[in-house]
């Protein structure tokens, strides 16, 4: 029984090794085409880059070049930062509020905030855009505002179910003592969401990084993220510069990656929490 | 305390409500009401009841097409990537050497953004078709398999994750007093197991509904609709109906609501299914 278990489990550790290779595969190749000459791609995607194939970094420097990697970075990093920053403070702000006090105020804005998570983009995309142009907020700091609000629906609903969960003694006694509800928030409440905060950054920081359609309908024509990025270099037809292309994939994947690697167990914590929750 | 926290509304909700406001609720209530106008900007509309509605599965079948193809897709990606996902589970919860690697490979297209997704599985599946003298685009079968090999990719670690968890909350005991009783392997997963993770699986298989349903960045990067509209998705119907022909944001308008109410009507589906689980446990 002993031995038929242990053959069995190696079975599964070579298909389980197989697989990852599958999974790495694509990435693979996107790396080893970033290497290779541009009109070679396409026609031996599956072969390594040598002999006259082999062009060095020339990709990355064009494909830096025309896409203007190092703003698109700059963009991505602010917007994502700051929609982070803004919605952990002002939506956990919003969310002790509504979930202390009872009033027909809070439980309209929580239910409303709730229902906006189950709308699709493609209903508000146009008549959101179009705000955004009149109240001039079609810049990277717009971005974060329009962030702060849509993202507001998620934040909210995890930041309430988890202020649920704690007693709200200790605020009173901090009432008593002699605090105003500013204080009260900051020195007390504010240190105990520190677990769901982190969750909820997780979140909105995968997602705004990675989105594409907000930011490209709101400042796409002047400010370029990285997915903006990454399409524009799909250009009209035929003229594509896949070596350019290969390269910016690699270089947009390599924040990613190295954010994964170096904060994985928070990222797959708040995926779950994430999930469970929605 | 309630007393003294009410005069504090402003500073607390107004921040979140402002922009909550500006980018959600105004757009959301204009959007209902202009899809019964005829508009180009959002100022010069009017009204034509319900005209954008019969017009958006009328004047062409691109809608219904958009609907069929997102619905087979959708069909398709949920079974695949849910019994993929779980077989994987089952295999990374016998401590199996190297488990938390796999996972983290496993886990790792998750993090990609769609339109970099896209255009990885675009170079992947043009360089195995080049070999048949075919790209992507030449059949719209291609696409819609690249679609689907691509969502498996991007899926599988997340809902693996989920199952994961649910499987280790399945109390040993049981599965020892299973195996004790004479389970087969096969029946302790079927009673055992399954019936175990029952919340985990709910989860799973609307997470993958609705971000089937709704996928937009990895259907533009792939194909973007082609060969002609037969790849098109729902949510790429609408973009291409607003910003992609002339005078139709009515029409795109309409498209959009009507898709809203479908996505609506699956949360609430998901949403009984969850009450009356709940109620059994």
């Amino acid at each position: 029984m002993k031995q038929k278990n242990l053959a069995l489990n190696r079975t599964i550790f070579v298909i389980l090794l197989l697989l990852a290779l599958l999974f790495l595969v694509p990435v693979l190749v996107v790396l080893m085409n970033s290497f290779k000459g541009r009109f070679y791609i396409s026609e031996t995607a599956f072969l390594p880059p040598t002999g006259a194939m082999f062009v060095g970094l020339e990709n990355y420097f064009s494909g830096v070049e025309k896409t203007e990697f190092f703003s698109a970075f700059g963009y991505s990093l602010y917007i994502t930062f700051f929609s982070v920053l803004f919605i952990g403070l002002f939506n956990s702000m919003a969310a002790w509020y509504i979930t202390r006090i009872k009033s027909n105020y809070s439980s309209i804005l929580y239910y409303l905030l709730i229902f906006s998570m189950i709308v699709p983009f493609q209903m508000v995309m146009f008549t959101m855009s179009k705000t955004a142009d009149i109240l001039h907020l079609n810049t990277p700091s717009g971005v974060v505002i329009l962030y702060l609000g849509f993202g507001a629906g998620l934040s909210a609903f995890m930041f309430c179910g988890f202020i649920k969960s704690v007693p709200i003694d200790i605020e009173e006694a901090a009432m008593i003592d002699g605090c105003n509800p500013i204080q009260v928030y900051f020195r007390v409440v504010f240190p105990i969401l520190r677990p769901v905060a982190i969750t909820v950054s997780i979140l909105i920081a995968m997602w705004t990084w990675n989105d594409y359609l907000l930011p490209y309908l709101v400042i796409g024509n002047k400010y370029r993220t990285i997915p903006i990025a990454v399409q524009y270099l799909r250009g009209g037809y035929g003229s594509r510069d896949m070596g350019a292309m290969m390269a910016v994939l690699v270089l947009s994947m390599i924040p990613v990656i190295v954010f994964y690697l170096s904060c994985q167990k928070h990222i797959i914590k708040g995926v779950i929490a994430g999930a469970v929750k929605g | 305390m309630q007393k003294i926290l009410k005069k504090y509304v402003a500073f607390f909700t107004f921040p979140t409500l402002i922009a909550f406001f500006i980018s959600f609720l105004l757009p959301f209530f204009m959007g209902i009401y202009l899809s019964f106008t005829e508009f180009t900007t959002v100022t010069d509309a009017k009204w034509v009841g319900l005209e954008n509605y019969v017009k958006a599965f009328v004047s062409s079948g691109d809608f219904l097409n958009a609907l069929w193809f997102t619905t087979k897709f959708t069909v398709l990606s949920v079974l695949c990537i849910n019994v993929l996902a779980f077989l994987l589970a089952l295999l990374l919860t016998r401590g199996i050497r190297w488990t938390n690697g796999f996972r983290t490979v496993f886990f790792m297209p998750n993090l990609i953004g769609g339109i970099v997704l896209g255009y990885i599985w675009q170079l992947i599946i043009n360089g195995i078709l080049y070999q048949y003298g075919a790209t992507l685009t030449t059949d719209p079968k291609y696409g819609f398999w690249g679609l689907i090999v691509l969502m498996n990719w991007q899926m599988i670690g997340y809902m693996m994750i989920i199952y994961i968890a649910g499987i280790q909350n399945v109390p040993t005991e049981l599965r020892d007093a299973a195996a004790v009783d004479g389970a087969t392997p096969i029946q302790e997963l079927l009673h055992v197991t399954i019936p175990m993770v029952m919340p985990s699986i709910t989860i799973c298989l609307f997470l993958t509904l609705t971000n089937s349903f709704k996928l937009f960045d990895q259907n533009l990067a792939l194909t973007a609709g082609a060969p002609g509209k037969q790849t098109e998705m729902l949510a790429l119907n609408i973009y291409n109906t607003f910003y992609g022909s002339i005078h139709s944001e009515g029409i795109g308008q309409a498209k959009a609501v009507v898709f809203f109410l479908l996505v609506t009507f699956i949360a609430f589906i998901q949403l009984k299914l969850t009450r009356s689980r709940e109620v059994e446990n």
